[in-house]
């Protein structure tokens, strides 16, 4: 079987295939254009009678509990990335699999990390066939360079939820890692020695996957409570030593940053954000846990404090900062998506106005609405930005895969979206002709700000006017592009081979790009 | 003369930089090796320009080498001339066009609140530099450079005053000491230096001299257009002859003052409170002064304690300082916000300046405010705060066409 076929033009004028791993898929068709019908994908039917009545659940490993599941080749095994580059289960699954001389299993992680360089030898040799999920470092350099045996497929957390919950992607087996578990399969992630706060990323696969599996490090007596993940799912529950390093599973980036530079551009956003009217009492934002982004936070934080008035909710990614802002009055609540520190974690734990959330809750394709576009301003980063504001967030200028699109893409329906970059990188122009990959629109992406100016898109046209007075250095993304090729000169495009070796979904399932294969050296 | 050489920097944290070596051979033609994180988006610009550095120095045979972690191209350009000279005996410079926005002088008495240090041979802190907008930049051949990376630098601060964009910031260098600082000139006086630093300076003798080099290269060169000297006082000696190296020469437009030197050289070290300082300090304040120069304060080494710096630029400012160095980026907002008048302050010198202004159109010989009469001296000090609240944004400039006080 080719692992990819039929390409054809999408409405973002990218070539892209219409058929691969086994399936046909539909091109991107334009925001908001894509209405599947029909009914909602579903689990087999389950009977309560086939479970213990004492409620235990427990078998004593992985390896175990893969073969009461019923593995079998060609499966696909789902995972959650609450711990970061501190999981340790995932690689243990697939130490299980090839143990068992399983083969062409799909991985569909929510993401992957470093740490999972470890599965490259059973890609290499068969145990995984190809991985459908985000593809960080080592994992994205094996694909970039046409490694792989299937095509990447890379979706957003939204995407991934619509993808299980229509029926594009089925799961075999859901492992899900527990912080904290009963033996009824109740598990949450706000306790227990690798507290990870939620497990949000695991929702859609513990109600959709043909069989679920919780492994822990921490099992309590019955209940588990609060549950993030209820037991009603759970076929099998296994305990293990540990299921994450702490260390590890808090995030490196969750510091303000000490650049200049960055300090700079985040404060030019916080200026923009303020004069364009958006910081006022009850709005409400998302910034991630990048270091600029924290950073805009706490200019927003300072704001609100002068002026005796408090944010409505922060969708986070919540650490120490947005905690200290919900616990200083600054905000009614934390809307969270995953916690990246301890103190994320407890208040997650403690606080009820810090609210667990999951894909299904903040941005479904499949809802019957969407939060993310409630949200009043977005912080969101990019590898690069082209001439009509279209974003790439996973690919680098020289077209290695190396980053996943997150939350990204779903965030960009907010009712104003910025991206704070930096107008080049040593040499490196972020501001482009056009992007290697297209990842989000431009039509939704409206602040591009950068050290050396802001460019607002011109279809928006009150945040034009809003700020034409402000004596921000509003310029031109044209303005922009030129000044970073006065400074690095003009880039050539990467010289990529034809091979497709991933494709880019959209929030709906479409396909909105696919990444070339990188030539070898 | 050696056959190979080295110039530059690499490794896992340099940026926006690269390590040349070069070898010279007998007739193998050139071989040039990049290895560049750019390289998919300039490798062959890179390429293009290393083949026009080695034309222009007429090396035919030459094995180079260019490990690159982004450099832009003036940084590449020093990099390789830096390596070429270890080679070849050449007083031919490679040179791109000065950059338009850097076609600028500036004024003897422009505002000198903050002046930002940058290491000579550190390209990636100079790159944004301008743009946190301090009153000037000071790309550093001195102390901020390693003694064996002193000749190298000379490159990348010439390449940076004609292709780095300052931002209408002032161009300003620090050279080495007096007499071995007199070579550095030869690298930036041609090249739209608006300011030079001379550091541990101690004599009019000093600044003679430098005086006589800069003269000799820009008559060598036919250049015009005021190049401004400001001698550092970094010892005993220097704040006692402080007086004299003001008034040695018309283009000295301040004197700064060096603490972490003139401490060490006191026997004593440095404290937050001053005391040890307060002397000279005040001398060197009271030398320019007298002078009608400005006087420039050390610089305040803890980055990152802005409540600790606010505290030393209201010492600063009360001591009658008009600005300071600073060695971080983040440090400017503080210094020009604390040198810059407070609200009763200027609040004050409008009502002064309104007073002058209407005693003036009256035709009055004496200016009062209320009961009080006003002295010449106070109304040039109300000018003076009105200016310098324009000029750190906390007065409108059409202050006085606003509603009435």
């Amino acid at each position: 079987m080719k692992k990819y076929d039929k390409l054809v033009t999408n409405a973002a004028g990218r070539v892209v295939p219409e058929f691969f791993n086994g399936k046909e898929h539909t091109p991107y068709l334009g925001v908001g254009k894509y209405r599947p019908t029909g009914r909602k994908y579903a689990p087999p039917i389950a009977t309560c009678a086939d479970y213990p009545n004492d409620g235990n659940k427990t078998v004593p490993s992985i390896k175990d509990a893969l073969i009461k599941a019923d593995i079998k080749d060609g499966m696909t095994i789902s995972s959650h990335h609450h711990f970061r580059n501190g999981d340790l289960i995932a690689n243990q699954v697939f130490d299980a699999a090839h143990e068992l001389g399983i083969k062409d299993l799909m991985w569909f992680p929510s993401a992957s990390f470093p740490c999972h360089e470890h599965l490259i030898k059973y890609l290499d040799d068969g145990t995984i066939h190809h991985i459908e999920g985000s593809m960080n470092g080592p994992l994205g350099k094996y694909a970039s360079e046409g490694k792989m045996s299937g095509l990447g497929v890379l979706r957003s957390h939204g995407g991934r939820y619509q993808a299980v919950q229509d029926g594009d992607v089925h799961i075999d087996i859901a492992v899900i890692a527990a912080p904290t578990a009963d033996a009824f399969g109740n598990a949450t992630g706000d306790r227990g020695p690798a507290a990870c706060g939620l497990l949000g990323f695991a929702l859609a696969d513990s109600q959709y996957a043909d069989k679920v599996i919780v492994v822990t490090d921490n099992l309590v007596p019955f209940p588990c409570y609060p549950w993030q993940i209820h037991g009603n799912y759970v076929d099998y529950v296994v305990v293990v030593d540990q299921v994450g390093i702490p260390e590890k599973i808090i995030s490196g980036t969750t510091q303000i940053t000490k650049s200049p530079d960055r300090l700079l551009i985040a404060e030019l956003t916080a200026q923009f954000c303020d004069a364009a009217g958006i910081v006022r009492d009850g709005f409400s934002y998302q910034a991630g846990a990048g270091g600029t982004a924290l950073s805009i936070g706490i200019y927003f934080a300072e704001m609100l404090k002068k002026r005796n008035i408090k944010a409505r909710f922060i969708r986070a990614g919540s650490n120490l900062y947005p905690v200290k802002m919900l616990e200083d009055g600054l905000v009614d609540y934390i809307l969270d998506g995953q916690t990246f520190d301890l103190e994320g974690v407890r208040s997650m734990r403690e606080n009820p106005n810090h609210v667990n959330t999951s894909p299904f809750t903040s941005y479904n394709y499949h809802g019957k609405g969407n939060f993310a576009s409630l949200v009043d301003v977005v912080i969101l980063g990019a590898t690069e930005v082209d001439l009509g504001f279209n974003a790439n967030v996973v690919t680098h200028s020289d077209g290695y895969l190396l980053h996943g699109i997150g939350g990204w893409q779903n965030c960009l329906f907010s009712k104003c979206t910025i991206m704070p970059i930096p107008l080049f990188r040593d040499r490196m122009p972020v501001v482009i002709d056009e992007v290697t990959t297209l990842c989000g629109p431009g039509e939704l992406i409206d602040v591009i700000v950068t050290e050396r100016g802001i460019a607002i898109n011109p279809l928006r046209e009150d945040l034009i006017d809003k700020t034409k007075n402000s004596g921000l250095p509003i310029k031109t993304i044209e303005q922009l592009k030129d000044e970073a090729e006065a400074i690095c000169g003009k880039p050539s495009k990467p010289e990529l081979d034809d091979e497709v070796i991933a494709a880019i979904k959209w929030v709906d399932g479409t396909v909105i790009d696919a990444v070339k294969k990188v030539p070898g050296k | 003369m050696e056959s190979i050489a080295f110039a530059g920097n690499k490794g896992d944290r340099v940026r926006s930089d690269c390590f040349i070596t070069l070898e010279l051979t007998d007739n193998s033609g050139l071989d040039i090796q990049l290895k560049s994180k750019v390289k998919a988006m300039f490798g062959k610009d890179i390429l293009k320009l290393a083949e026009d550095i080695l034309n222009y120095f007429e090396i035919k045979n030459a094995i180079l080498k260019i490990e690159d972690s982004g450099a832009l191209p003036f940084v590449m350009a020093a990099r390789m001339e830096a390596a070429i000279k270890q080679l070849v005996d050449t007083k031919k410079e490679y040179l791109f066009d000065i950059i338009e926005d850097n076609k600028f002088t500036t004024l003897k008495d422009r505002f000198r609140f903050s002046r930002l240090y940058l290491p000579g041979n550190t390209p990636s802190l100079m790159i944004n530099a301008g743009l946190h907008k301090p009153n000037g930049l000071i790309l550093d051949l001195e102390d901020a450079v390693a003694v064996d990376k002193k000749q190298e630098a000379r490159f990348v601060v010439r390449n940076a005053l004609r292709n780095l964009n300052f931002y209408g910031t002032e161009k300003m260098v620090r050279i080495n000491q007096v007499p071995k600082g007199l070579d550095d000139l030869d690298y930036i006086v041609p090249h739209g230096v608006n300011l030079i630093l001379v550091p541990k300076c101690e004599s009019a003798e000093q600044i003679r001299q430098v005086n006589e080099r800069i003269n000799l290269i820009r008559s060598e060169n036919n250049i015009s257009g005021d190049i401004w000297l400001m001698p550092i006082i970094e010892s005993a000696l220097g704040v006692i002859k402080s007086f004299e190296i003001a008034t040695s020469a018309p283009n000295i437009v301040s004197l700064a003052i060096g603490l972490e030197d003139y401490t060490a050289d006191l026997g004593t070290r440095r404290t937050n409170e001053g005391t040890e300082s307060f002397f000279a300090r005040s001398q060197v304040v009271n030398s320019c002064k007298a002078a009608g120069i400005q006087a420039i304060d050390s610089v305040f080494s803890d980055v990152s304690d802005m409540e600790a710096l606010k505290q030393n630029v209201l010492t600063s400012k009360l001591l009658g300082f008009d600005g300071m160095g600073c060695i971080h980026p983040r440090q400017i907002a503080v210094i020009h916000e604390n040198f810059a008048p407070d609200e009763a302050e200027i609040t004050k010198a409008k009502k002064i300046v309104l007073a002058f202004k209407d005693a003036t159109a009256k035709g009055l010989g004496v200016v009062s405010l209320g009961t009080k009469m006003i002295d010449p001296p106070v109304v040039k000090r109300a000018e003076r705060t009105v200016m310098l609240a324009i000029n750190t944004g906390k007065l409108n400039e059409n202050w006085m066409e606003g509603p009435a006080i």
